[in-house]
């Protein structure tokens, strides 16, 4: 291997700065797929493909994907919740298809603006 | 493609001792087996720090901590929580077993009062990939000081930051490193001291686990700052997976011109060689240590020439210890001014005026969390024991903190509101050490403690000078006897008289310090050692000699219906009686060994 120089070590940082990011669950941004049974059998599993293929495609480097369990309204699965760090509460999303995911991170994640056709709600549930 | 979830297992060597290596595997079985592998990335990180509650993993990026894994929970963490997202409570981390579970792992207590420097990276990156420690800022340091600093420079940096040595003596570093800079001469070295003895104490195995290139770093720095082009790291042989992680990590820095000649382009040219220890305790003595690089017998010498001035070879020489060197990165990159604003006192004009950064110590003994942690110097032993630890198991009482390990000393109960750095823990008696902690409750005898870690010291004097070798083993002979209900008041004076006289006369810190145990036990705890004397009784009931073990009669018969298990136990002979019958134990037979007060299931056993 060649010897490194001080702009290399930027290279590196850059490259490795997404993993890093996830690690440290530092994103701006977060997409919560809901993976209950019912968002499953509902199709949640290509949504959640279809996600992270986007946040691949646009390089989103500050974007975290996670799941989390059955949001409770299962007749409006498959569903995704939208956290971005700056805004008050999470936006739900009902009844997602891979195709809404493209526009609801276009809009939503990387010019802030709620994709309202398919919210159901601003804020979440409060737990206890 | 970057993946979705990162879980980070915990690979530190108490986790692998709990089979972490075997979960990492079924980890990777069962995600490949549901096609998620693409998605999701296995990651060894080195120890999380709550060893007490291994096998550890962190799944990230939501933070949540599983504990006590089995390759058996797998399949059921992986299709609930990774194919369903829903997190295992049963997995999770439980304070108590009322309180609910602790999903995430920021807020557990163990963890929030902690605040990580050298531990920066822990359970972040993998510690055998440099690419990982490159990404969390590595290197940087290195780079600013070779661009943008003269080592006047560099030197006035860790001066003002106050930085002073972690492996116990506490001397500032920069002042170290600008005394060696000064001496005349073509060769300098600058050595890593990783042969950490204390019993009980993993604080630097640690950090090289899980973050060896900090170390790395460091070094790099501070042979930048002084001009030398040749380190040494001296670390243990029984540390087989630091060792192993600390020569991957140079093999790495060597690839990427690291470490070698010009690096970064620069005109500047250093190396590290690796010098394994046997793992004698005298070794980690700064001279002994040098000897022993050098190849002859790990002795100390007189110090009325520092090693700053003569050391490795008779050359220059900065020797600083893990903790120390992982913190020089840090300290060059974000400035003394964010360094000297965690910790103690004022150090603007003398860095001996106090102790600034944090500090790692490694909690063990009777408290609920022991782990390995990181805290700001200033923390109070109380927040260390009950907020972080979790306080005593079972609900007994504290007796002691024992900080410094086999050279420090015990610090009373009514002492814990004490803030935690170099000069208060000095004042008491005791000292910062290299970071050891073990928590003492109710039960523990004060003098069968300072026994077990003269029995330590003893055994490990090189025998090079008269008080250390005889002085210790005089005193061990009079704590034996106390402990066994032969000793006498005229005892007690005596041992006093023969600690002062190896503290005043050892040639090394060892002899120096290792009567700190009996003087600070001597001084806090006198009544307890009287009782052993006078009364020949001991408080604790741990000097199984001094007890008389006697049968509850009525509870043997009407709780426990005489089940004789006591009297099918005793080696002697000793238990009389039959079942459904009161048994009773013949004090001449017994030979104390307290195998029925074990054994039996009524506590219809007592001692007197």
């Amino acid at each position: 291997m060649v010897k490194i120089t001080i702009d290399d070590l930027a290279k590196i940082r850059e490259k490795t700065e997404k993993t890093m990011n996830i690690r440290e669950g530092a994103g701006r941004a977060k997409i919560i797929v809901h993976m209950g049974t019912c968002g499953i059998a509902a199709g949640a599993r290509e949504v959640l493909s279809a996600v992270m293929n986007e946040v691949e495609q646009k390089n989103l480097k500050d974007v975290i994907v996670t799941t989390s369990g059955c949001a409770g309204l299962c007749s409006k699965e498959p569903m995704l919740t939208v956290e971005v760090a700056k805004e008050t509460a999470p936006v739900k999303y009902i009844e997602i298809s891979p195709s809404k995911v493209k526009k609801i991170i276009e809009e939503h994640i990387q010019n802030g603006h709620i994709v309202k056709e398919y919210a159901l709600a601003i804020g979440s549930e409060t737990t206890r | 493609m970057a993946y979705r979830v990162y879980l980070m297992v915990c690979a530190g060597t108490g986790c692998v001792a709990n089979h972490s290596l075997k979960v990492k595997e079924a980890l990777e079985k069962e995600i490949t087996k549901r096609n998620l592998a693409r998605e999701i990335s296995v990651v060894t990180t080195g120890c999380n720090g709550f060893c007490a509650v291994g096998p550890i993993m962190v799944v990230q990026p939501d933070g949540i901590f599983y504990q006590l894994l089995k390759p058996s929970d797998v399949t059921l963490l992986v299709e609930e929580h990774f194919v369903k997202g829903r997190p295992v409570q049963k997995l999770m981390y439980k304070p108590s077993t009322k309180e609910p579970p602790v999903p995430k792992m920021s807020d557990i207590n163990f963890f929030k009062k902690q605040m990580l420097v050298a531990l920066r990276n822990r359970g972040l990156i993998d510690p055998e990939k440099i690419d990982e420690y490159i990404a969390r800022g590595g290197y940087l340091a290195i780079a600013k000081a070779l661009t943008e600093m003269s080592p006047e420079q560099i030197i006035d940096e860790i001066k003002k930051s106050g930085l002073r040595g972690r492996g116990g003596g506490g001397f500032p570093t920069g002042i170290k490193w600008e005394t060696c800079k000064r001496i005349p001469s073509n060769i300098r070295y600058v050595i890593c001291n990783a042969d950490e003895g204390d019993p009980g104490a993993f604080m630097d195995r640690s950090i090289i686990e899980s973050d060896p290139h900090a170390v790395i770093e460091g070094m790099l720095i501070g042979a930048k700052a002084i001009g030398s082009s040749q380190g040494y790291i001296y670390i243990r042989n029984e540390y087989p997976i630091a060792l192993e992680r600390l020569q991957i990590a140079l093999g790495q820095a060597r690839e990427y011109g690291l470490l070698g000649e010009n690096i970064l382009g620069s005109d500047f040219n250093f190396d590290i060689k690796v010098t394994r220890g046997a793992g004698a305790f005298v070794c980690g003595e700064s001279t002994a240590l040098m000897a022993s690089v050098e190849g002859k017998p790990g002795e100390p010498r007189a110090k009325y020439i520092h090693t700053v001035e003569k050391g490795l070879f008779e050359q220059p020489t900065v020797l600083n210890n893990v903790e120390t060197w992982a913190n020089v990165p840090q300290i060059i990159l974000k400035g003394w001014k964010w360094f000297t604003s965690i910790g103690t006192g004022d150090v603007t004009d003398n860095p001996w005026n106090g102790s600034k950064g944090t500090k790692v110590f490694s909690l063990t003994g009777k408290v609920v969390n022991t782990g390995l942690i990181e805290v700001p110097m200033g923390i109070t032993l109380r927040e260390i024991v009950y907020d972080i630890g979790g306080g005593i198991p079972g609900s007994k009482k504290l007796k002691t903190v024992q900080t410094g390990g086999p050279s420090g000393g015990f610090i009373p109960e009514t002492m814990l509101d004490i803030p935690v750095d170099f000069d208060e823990l000095t004042k008491v008696g005791s000292m910062m050490g290299s970071g050891g902690m073990i928590v003492a409750d109710e039960d523990n005898c004060i003098v069968d403690m300072a026994k077990y870690f003269l029995t330590f010291t003893q055994e490990e004097s090189c025998g090079k000078c008269v008080p250390c070798r005889e002085g210790t083993k005089r005193m061990l002979d009079i704590l034996e006897k106390i402990t066994i209900g032969q000793g006498t008041e005229e005892d007690l004076v005596l041992l006093e008289e023969l600690a002062n006289m190896v503290v005043e006369s050892s040639l090394c810190a060892l002899g120096g310090s290792a009567p700190n145990p009996v003087l600070t036990s001597l001084k806090y705890f006198r009544s307890e050692y009287e009782t052993h004397v006078k009364e020949k009784k001991c408080p604790a009931h741990a000097c199984r000699q001094l007890n008389t073990y006697k049968i509850d009669e009525k509870i043997c018969v009407e709780i426990g219906h005489g089940c004789d298990l006591c009297r099918k136990s005793c080696p002697d002979y000793a238990i009389m009686g039959e079942p459904k019958k009161a048994h009773q134990i013949d004090q001449i037979k017994c030979h104390k060994c307290g195998v029925c007060y074990d054994v039996c299931n009524f506590k219809a056993i007592y001692v007197e």
